[in-house]
């Protein structure tokens, strides 16, 4: 087995990776923790969120989606890229309804962990109050779309035994919305149901009649910020 | 040197970032000494009698009454500051913020489970004294000019302490991980 490794640069951090692999991953190896909210381990990376951006060779680039190259140098925890990523928190915050008090997923909601992370006191930008539906029609699972980001997690990687996936998106532009396949979504077993909920980053996807189960204080995100299990 | 002056007003709020103050505990004696208040329901002063120093709001602004407070806060006091989530982005009362407000109304006296049957007439409260619904909730930054943040529901003692020392001794406030959450 011959892999080739590569030298690269994060923040001024001699690191060594796999080549090929992408920032995210190679980053991780080398204990560096790069945000993420789309991205999820396993999945092919999208890109669509953009919280993952860093600067590569001193442009920006997200770090979920491009292969780490010998002798690239990353940039990461600068305040350049720290206001780019706070600014899409901020602006995620007001592009939905985020009322943290009442989600269930708040403590362990990888969007408001990295609002933590960053120290969000308030959003720059005016609250849109958008009127958004919670889809209850489901036997298994809850929608609520007041808080979904559109990250597609949930729809590549919640799968059956033929690959078929059980959410998509529905609508366009502005509009656009997930939507949960209800013939496939009645068979759904609980154990699916508790994988959407989980892959979901946020508490845009909720399992029925079990909720609140985890007590304030033990909750992912409560004494410890996101990212802090790889920056050890 | 005179002690500064601290104000505080719930508006569209619990009640719940007060209380949250007074789980300083035992440094509301230390408060005390720190700062006199002035307008406040703490010590139930209901008119400004003198220029403040600070302003604590708690809750948004649902109501023209809010609105009114707000700007009589913002007129006395030097600086102003969202307490909690309600004054930060409307809070729980602005999960109605999707629904039109004679919706709210109709549900809370007409049709809700404890009004349907105890409201045969249909009453509606339309007394004159009454405040008047806003079309939503406003977070108050985007009523006057806010200067300070203060998140979570409520607020952390801690931060609430933080910050009040902070302001008072014109130190830089410290923001520890576990001191900022929404909830
Ligand atoms: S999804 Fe996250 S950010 Fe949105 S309301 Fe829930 S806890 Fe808050
Ligand atoms: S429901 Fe959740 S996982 Fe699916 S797109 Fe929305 S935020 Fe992402
Ligand atoms: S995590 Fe890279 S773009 Fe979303």
């Amino acid at each position: 087995m011959s892999k080739n490794f590569v030298e690269f640069i994060i923040d001024g951090k001699k690191c060594m990776s796999e080549e090929g692999k992408y920032i995210i991953d190679a980053a991780k190896d080398n204990g560096v923790y790069i945000p993420t909210l789309c991205n999820i381990e396993g999945l092919k990376p999208k890109g669509a969120c953009r919280i993952c951006s860093v600067l590569v060779n001193g442009r920006p680039m997200t770090a979920c989606t491009t292969p780490v190259t010998s002798g690239m140098e990353i940039e990461n925890n600068i305040a350049q890229i720290e206001g780019i990523r706070k600014t899409i928190i901020e602006a995620l915050f007001v592009e939905g309804n985020h009322f943290c008090p009442s989600c269930e997923k708040s403590g362990s909601c990888e969007l408001q962990a990295l609002a933590y992370k960053y120290k969000m006191l308030v959003p720059r930008f005016p609250f849109m109050f958008p009127i958004r539906e919670v889809d209850a029609s489901n036997p298994k699972l809850i929608k609520d779309h007041n808080r979904c980001i559109l990250c597609k997690r949930c729809i590549r990687g919640i799968r059956d035994e033929n690959d078929r996936s059980y959410f998509a998106f529905k609508k366009r532009g502005h509009e656009v919305e997930i939507n949960i396949n209800h013939e496939m979504a009645n068979k759904m077993t609980d154990r699916l149901a508790r994988e959407s909920m989980d892959i979901c980053p946020v508490g845009a996807l909720l399992i029925k009649e079990s909720g609140f189960r985890t007590p304030i204080g033990q909750r992912k995100y409560d004494h410890l910020p996101i990212g802090s299990d790889i920056e050890k | 040197m005179s002690k500064p002056i601290l104000a505080t007003a719930s508006l569209a709020g619990c009640f719940g970032c007060h209380m949250s103050l007074l789980d300083i505990d035992e440094r509301i004696l230390e408060l005390i000494e720190l700062v006199d208040f002035n307008k406040s329901p703490i010590n139930d002063i209901k008119k400004f009698t003198r220029p403040c120093d600070i302003g604590l709001i708690e809750g948004g602004c649902c109501n023209n009454d809010n609105v009114h407070v707000l700007k009589d806060f913002r007129k006395h006091c030097k600086i102003l500051v969202s307490v909690g989530e309600c004054a930060i982005m409307g809070g729980l009362p602005a999960l109605r913020n999707g629904l039109p407000v004679s919706d709210c109304l109709e549900e809370a006296y007409l049709n809700g489970p404890s009004t349907k049957d105890e409201n045969p007439e249909g009453i509606m409260p339309n007394d004159v004294e009454l405040p008047i619904l806003l079309d939503k909730v406003y977070p108050c930054h985007e009523v006057v000019k806010m200067d300070y943040y203060l998140p979570g529901c409520p607020p952390d003692a801690e931060l609430l302490w933080g910050a009040l020392t902070a302001l008072i001794k014109g130190n830089e406030l410290e923001l520890p991980y576990e001191v900022i959450k929404y909830d």
